[in-house]
């Protein structure tokens, strides 16, 4: 047992792991106070069809799925501030569009036997040596962000009004966010699958908002609790012999309605 | 005297709507001037247009002399209208203060910038409320938080919209003789939107009146006439012939 804990491919799954959970909960305390979940969940959706579009074309599916999955984010953001429409339902329709494409991209594609399911959840025990240089250079991006962009962005995340009447380049700095959300999101997907990285956007930094004061603590909270409760379940799958991305989910969620019934019965 | 805030005919409509209907007035250094108006009359807007926040359809604002983007933010201290704070945003007093100091939201001060803080929360009576949540703090305790905010950055011009609705009367006078000790001590020009038109002639140096179009601007013994009063109420006089009967059942 100890020997199938410590082989090479569970080890690789630990250090995906680590730096997915680190980026993704770093990026979800901004998509929690933002309410921006919905988007997480459709650019992850849509990110599914970019990664499609590029086994399509026989290339390496991230080169394709990055502008992919940014374009359709520039799409959103450019049809909101043209039409009456809700964002709601801007991101809906867009991510149908997109999924669906993905769908019918891969359906074309003769003699490709992986099925749109393992896109749902990925294949985190099956990674290799490029997929973490990819992954440590995106939780290098996260890093850099949190020193260049997390006192603004949190500083508009909180007022808006006050964070332009002190000359933050707020809409500059909102490109950068939704820019930043749709790098983490395409790169973990092809990784860690549609699902996984929907609800690691959300669930560690939900559980984070529930013990802290300030942001900075809910910020730090959920790095590590996105990081520990990976890697604590990759140990369970193992053992249990279940599909780890369930239960990673499974986890984070039972730790969230705990979390959430604690606080409740000491208000 | 100097010109602190020179605006030059300047509307601002929202799509059709006009807010604010060419104004040119020159604010002068020191002076306290309460702003006057009924309700969608374009104070709250006048502010947001001083401070940068919505752009003039036409004519233009200069602060010290700058057009409005070029001016340096530590000189403006502003308390915004009472709105809905985000309660879901976890944050201490103490935190929002010192945003007024750092312009953006550190997770790091000085200790200097600390002391500064909790110097002016002293001086607002409100140190005991420095590590509350803010989602624990009352209307009136919060409002007195953004003034602490708008201070401790010591600010040569004060914006403040509404400041203090939700504010009791001890403290009321209390915020009212805060403002004018500060504006003893240091030189600030202040800008005050407010409903209480006998404070406001207590308190300020000059009153500006308004309704979309500007009705008076000008020291305060000659604000009050009953034309001027009349002309900022005019359309709400209107509205007030409306009678209402009950229907029988
Ligand atoms: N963001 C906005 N979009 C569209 N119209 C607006 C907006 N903000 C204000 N208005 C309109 O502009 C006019 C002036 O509004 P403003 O908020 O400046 O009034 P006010 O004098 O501050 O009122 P109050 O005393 O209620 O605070 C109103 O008719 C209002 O409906
Ligand atoms: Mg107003």
């Amino acid at each position: 047992m100890i020997e199938l804990l410590t082989s090479n491919f569970i080890l690789y799954a630990y250090l995906a792991i680590i730096l997915v959970g680190f980026s993704a909960s770093y990026f979800g305390v901004f998509v929690v106070q933002r309410k921006l979940s919905f988007l997480g969940n459709g650019l992850a959706h849509a990110a599914f069809g970019g990664v499609a579009l590029g086994i399509l074309l026989d290339t390496q599916p991230i080169y394709v799925a990055i502008p992919f999955t940014i374009l359709i984010s520039l799409l959103i953001t450019y049809f909101k501030e043209k039409s009456i429409l809700s964002n709601d339902t801007l991101i809906g329709v867009f991510f149908s569009f997109a999924f669906a494409l993905g769908i019918i991209f891969l359906s074309l594609k003769e003699n490709y036997t992986t099925d749109a399911f393992s896109y749902l959840f990925g294949s985190i025990l099956s990674i290799n040596n490029t997929d973490i240089i990819i992954l440590a250079l995106m939780a290098g991006f996260s890093l850099f962000t949190f020193f260049k962009f997390w006192a603004r962005w949190a500083y508009s995340t909180f007022d808006n009004e006050l964070a332009v009447a002190d000359r933050l380049p707020v809409r500059f700095d909102n490109y950068v966010l939704s820019l930043s959300l749709s790098l983490i999101i395409v790169i973990s997907v092809k990784i860690i699958g549609i699902v996984l990285i929907s609800s690691y956007l959300v669930l560690p930094a939900a559980i984070a908002r529930l013990y802290s004061r300030t942001f900075f603590e809910m910020t730090i909270l959920s790095i590590i609790i996105g990081m520990v409760s990976g890697l604590i379940s990759i140990v369970l799958s193992v053992l249990i012999d279940l599909p780890t991305s369930a239960v990673i989910i499974v986890f984070q969620s039972l730790i969230f309605m705990t979390s959430l019934f604690i606080k409740k019965s000491q208000m | 005297m100097k010109n602190v805030i020179e605006i030059e005919k300047l509307i601002v409509k929202y799509g059709n709507n006009i807010a604010i209907d060419d104004f040119t007035i020159t604010v002068e250094e020191g002076i306290y001037l309460a702003i006057l108006g009924p309700n969608g009359s374009g104070k709250s807007t006048l502010l947001k247009t001083i401070l940068g926040l919505i752009q003039p359809t036409s004519g233009f604002i200069k602060i010290f002399g700058n057009s409005v983007d070029k001016v340096n933010p530590n000189l403006i201290g502003y308390v915004p209208q009472i709105k809905t704070l985000d309660k879901t945003f976890p944050a201490l007093t103490i935190e929002l203060v010192l945003s007024g100091l750092s312009k953006n939201w550190a997770f790091r001060s000085s200790k200097k910038d600390k002391m500064k803080a909790l110097k002016i929360l002293e001086q607002l009576d409100s140190i005991d409320i420095a590590h509350l949540h803010l989602s624990e703090l009352s209307g009136g305790q919060l409002q007195k938080v953004y003034l602490a905010r708008s201070l401790v950055r010591s600010p040569k011009i004060l914006l403040l919209d509404e400041p203090a609705t939700g504010v009791d009367f001890v403290c009321e006078t209390n915020f009212n003789s805060i403002l004018n000790d500060y504006a003893e001590q240091n030189t600030i020009t202040i800008l005050m939107v407010t409903h209480d038109w006998t404070s406001a002639y207590h308190h300020s140096t000059h009153i500006l009146l308004m309704n979309n179009n500007l009705i008076y601007f000008g020291t305060k013994d000659n604000a009050f006439t009953d034309d001027n009063i009349k002309n900022t109420f005019s359309h709400l006089a209107h509205k007030h012939n409306v009678t209402f009967t009950l229907k029988e059942q």
